[in-house]
């Protein structure tokens, strides 16, 4: 049996009773109260995940600038300091070998899945080789805690000497709260208004404590994941992979064409795209999974994420669908071998924000 | 947590016989490990099962499971308020989160189920 890695905050998940998982190697929090009550508290006021598995990679060095653009899809011209990208990493084929956020407090740093550390680390090290750059994995330093939730900005504000009502959506600021140094970045999974706060590791469970103590509440990675497909959010490993290509699944916003050479670019170029990433509303009373087969009259397609949506009440999933398959149309979805009928909608399932949210604009 | 009037099955179902019926339900312990229920499939009134045969499928957010008869026989009523109230399973698995009443067709196999204290002692061992 291999030992799993257990974030700062381990204990106090615990101590609250909640039910742990697995989950990329780490033993994390599922749910606490349970998944749906925390769903709603993330999308009504405010809920705290602690999401310290995930990468931290610093870039530093007379050349941090031209690596990043060479290392990832998205323009980095644009993240000028105090603020966030959400971009990708492709391999020479246009496969997505992981998504990530750019983040530019003063050195860049890029936050990415905790299953694709390593293999993030690896990849980057060995394009930082033709580079003048300094790649650190700071993942060890920095825990993460995301606090969402159209009440965060509010609670938030009393315990942190930032202002946090001038904190735009996608900018990053060194700040206080509760005394402690972080890290506010106005990011998040979940479609809700939020932040992210990077505290270092020793920090965590006091921070935790602080946002707890003002309301937030805790929610586990089961609610992260029915919030992050109602908004119509990628997973990567399910919705994108080294197998999908970013424009496949719909994330040509992402990906700079012009601004000149990147790992992936000549590939994603010719690509024409042979499926494209939809979303489907379940019109029959039934929950579709990730790899349930999808007819069409279009060819097969494939569910890639499916849960209950709980804000929705219905069944919903994001699946790869021939590029003829109309937003409209109907469709029907193979769940446990039986036919169930589902609705083509357009991405996000639920958002709060009326522009598209890349950190763009 | 573990009413003394039922008896239970390895795979956390609970009978509670009445009579020539058997109401079938599943246990506090399985509604927990599930999570929130927002499905319940059950079978129809005449349906016949067989021991450990899947007469129902719950689902929660994370998951499909199959729940496994306790006992053969044929179902005689339906917990229809669970089509549109699965959260019942949830809140009062014992009570108003009944699934199916059957007609045993082998009174013998209530014998092998547990009572409440090897029901709990189970729980106790997967819990430990």
């Amino acid at each position: 049996m291999t030992t799993l890695s257990k974030t700062p905050l381990h204990q106090v998940h615990v101590d609250l009773g909640a039910r742990m998982v697995d989950f990329a190697g780490w033993h994390m929090p599922i749910q606490y109260a349970g998944l749906i009550e925390e769903h709603q508290v993330v999308r009504t006021e405010a809920g705290v995940f602690d999401v310290s598995h995930m990468g931290e990679f610093t870039v530093s060095g007379v050349e941090a600038f031209e690596f990043l653009q060479f290392a990832l899809t998205n323009n980095v011209a644009k993240v000028r300091k105090g603020r966030a990208q959400y971009t990708l990493m492709c391999s020479e084929s246009g496969g997505v070998i992981d998504d990530a956020v750019l983040y530019r407090p003063d050195d860049y740093m890029l936050v990415v899945n905790a299953a694709n550390v390593e293999t993030d680390w690896e990849w980057l090290s060995s394009l930082a080789t033709d580079f003048d750059v300094q790649l650190t994995n700071r993942s060890e330093e920095y825990a993460l805690l995301a606090a969402q939730g159209p009440k965060a900005e509010a609670l938030l504000n009393p315990l942190c000497d930032l202002d946090l009502t001038r904190l735009r959506r996608w900018r990053i600021r060194a700040a206080t709260l509760d005394g402690r140094g972080v890290l506010m970045a106005r990011t998040g999974y979940t479609g809700e208004d939020g932040f992210e706060v990077f505290t270092a590791s020793y920090d965590a469970v006091r921070v935790w404590g602080a946002l707890t103590a003002v309301g937030f509440t805790p929610v586990g990675l089961g609610a992260r994941n029915t919030l992050r497909l109602e908004a119509g959010m990628p997973l990567h490993g399910q919705d994108i992979s080294p197998e999908i290509s970013s424009l496949e699944a719909g994330l040509s916003g992402v990906v700079d064409m012009n601004k000149g050479d990147f790992v992936g670019r000549s590939a994603l170029q010719a690509a024409a795209g042979s499926r494209v990433l939809r979303g489907l509303w379940m019109v029959d009373r039934a929950i579709p999974r990730e790899h349930c087969l999808v007819r069409t009259e279009a060819g097969p397609g494939m569910v890639t994420s499916g849960t209950y949506s709980p804000t929705l009440k219905v069944g919903i999933a994001m699946a790869l669908l021939p590029p003829a398959v109309e937003i409209g149309d109907l469709v029907s979805v193979d769940i446990r071998g039986r036919q169930r009928e589902a609705l083509v909608v357009e991405l996000p399932f639920y958002n709060r924000f009326s522009k598209p949210d890349a950190g763009d604009s | 947590m573990y009413p003394d009037d039922l008896r239970y099955s390895k795979e956390h179902e609970w009978v509670r016989l009445d009579g020539d019926e058997a109401t079938v339900g599943i246990t506090d312990y399985a509604q927990e490990e599930l999570g929130d229920i927002v499905y319940v499939e059950l079978p129809e009134e005449g349906e016949e099962f067989k021991l450990s045969d899947s007469f129902a499928i719950v689902e929660s957010v994370k998951a499909a499971s199959d729940v496994y008869s306790p006992l053969s026989g044929e179902v005689v009523a339906v917990n229809t308020e669970l089509v549109d109230k699965p959260e019942l399973v949830n809140e009062d698995p014992y009570g108003a989160g009944w699934m199916i009443r059957l007609r045993p067709g082998d009174a013998s196999e209530m014998d092998d189920l547990l009572d409440a204290a090897g029901y709990e002692a189970l729980i106790s061992e997967l819990r430990a």
